[in-house]
């Protein structure tokens, strides 16, 4: 998802902590930046179609996708080139054959939050 | 010059009993934090893995236009002693199919998906690679570059076989092997090293891919035969035979006498300055340590990147000349001596692996 007006609008988002990550101009359109929080890494990215995120590694040997290259809603990992849909995590080409777990993000005042489980 | 622990075996780990110790998880786990990296600023290294259709139109056109003409001329020649020089040189356009598929593997010459899927497939059937086994291999190739028991694509395995080496500039050693795999997976027999490196949901397609490759090279033999020439076969399948000598050429300078399980491209892999005809052919996988480090930059800015980074890099070798001069000798030391390997020197102040 590109940005969620109201924080507080469902259940599902209430049931999110919400991570501020970055300024929305810090990142580039087709571009990448990693995250870490709480021990895990993740990738926010800014598309044309808007931001998203998913988890940091790449599904195939954890590469970490920041380094990778967006192209469209494309994300290319670094290593071996498998490629990912990066609003739906779904992996494409090989050598990846898992999908990416993903991460609804919105923006608020300017800044980009990524909405991560509260448990 | 320094010797080293034997490697256990060359086998890869799905089908040896005796592969080396190197194959845990704990490896596979910890493999992206243990490769060194040279230091580059994130906007030079954006800039220099962008994408574009141009460069890759401009180069493989060219390609494809020279294979034509010289293809042409071989046939206005058959007959005559002329037709040597022309299939000469539609054998080493033809071979540059090896760095083609390579890097259309890589997904980098072109920014239009269906471009590389394209010129990928093409290339993989020209150079005798499986496009689904050599994918995954190539994969697995970067993952463990010259780790014995986990690389599939070390070219000299230790003790150095030197006529094994020597033939393969008419591709007569690999070229055979690749041939026997084609015809098993087509058979629908999966090889012990396949199944180690190719998952379920891509062993159907490699099957297929290989029944295809058997069907044009059948239908080009078959034509043959039944009009009694070779000159069908000279452009398909044979130039892959006599067209070889180039790409291997460049192709051993990549890792030949270098060392083995280091995490450290410098170390094990090995850049060489060469022509705009070289480096047309192989496309500029000369600046190989470059291309190992940083796999998403495409061939046509692995100069600048090189540039980028080269004051943190050993010493490229200036050319054929200077890189064979240092690797004839490691090879032959190699034949008798298997713990002997070339130790590339780092700049100062640059951390070892």
């Amino acid at each position: 998802m590109t940005a969620a007006a109201d924080p507080g609008k469902n259940a599902l988002s209430q049931s999110l902590h919400w991570i501020a990550v970055c300024a929305a101009e810090d990142i580039e359109v087709e571009d990448v930046r990693r995250f870490d929080h709480a021990g895990a890494t993740y990738a926010l990215y800014r598309t044309p179609t808007g931001y998203y995120a998913s988890a940091g590694y790449c599904t195939h040997e954890q590469a970490h996708l920041a380094d990778g290259l967006v192209l469209g809603e494309i994300i290319e990992c670094p290593r071996h080139q498998g490629r990912f849909h990066i609003p739906s995590g779904k992996a494409g080409s090989a050598p990846v054959c898992l999908d990416l777990k993903t991460y609804p993000v919105r923006l608020d005042r300017g800044m980009v939050y990524i909405g991560l489980d509260a448990g | 010059m320094l010797i080293d622990e034997r490697p256990g075996s060359y086998r890869l780990a799905g089908a040896a009993v005796e592969a080396t110790q190197l194959t845990s998880a704990a490896i596979d786990a910890t493999i992206e934090g243990r490769w060194h990296l040279c230091a580059i600023d994130r906007g030079t290294l954006k800039r220099l893995m962008k994408r574009s259709d141009a460069p890759g139109l401009r180069n493989f056109g060219l390609w494809l236009a020279l294979l034509i003409a010289s293809g042409t001329a071989g046939a206005l020649a058959w007959g005559s002693w002329w037709a040597l020089p022309a299939f000469f040189v539609y054998g080493t356009l033809y071979c540059s199919s090896d760095a083609r598929w390579h890097d259309c593997a890589h997904g980098t010459p072109f920014r239009s998906r269906w471009l590389n899927e394209g010129f990928y497939h093409l290339a993989s059937f020209m150079a005798l690679r499986e496009a689904y086994l050599w994918r995954w291999s190539h994969s697995r190739h970067h993952t463990h570059t010259m780790i014995p028991g986990r690389d599939p694509e070390i070219q000299v395995p230790r003790p150095a076989n030197l006529p094994r080496i020597a033939l393969d500039f008419l591709h007569l050693i690999d070229g055979p092997s690749e041939l026997r795999k084609i015809a098993l997976h087509a058979l629908g027999i999966v090889t012990a090293d396949a199944r180690d490196l190719v998952p379920m949901r891509d062993r159907g397609k490699m099957i297929w891919s290989s029944r295809a490759y058997l069907a044009v090279i059948g239908a080009v033999a078959a034509w043959s035969w039944a009009i009694g020439s070779l000159l069908p076969m000279m452009y398909v399948l044979l130039p892959r035979f006599y067209g070889a000598w180039h790409h291997q050429l460049c192709s051993l300078t990549q890792h030949a006498g270098l060392a083995e399980n280091v995490r450290d491209h410098r170390l094990n892999t090995r850049t060489v300055e060469m022509s705009a005809v070289h480096r047309f052919l192989y496309l500029n996988m000369n600046y190989h340590l470059e291309h190992h480090m940083f796999p998403m930059v495409p061939f046509h800015a692995l100069a600048k990147l090189h540039e980028a980074i080269k004051d943190q890099l050993p010493r490229s070798c200036t050319g054929f000349i200077d890189a064979y001069r240092e690797i004839i000798p490691v090879l032959i030391r190699q034949a008798r001596d298997p713990g002997y390997f070339l130790c590339r020197e780092l700049p100062p102040g640059s951390a070892g692996a």
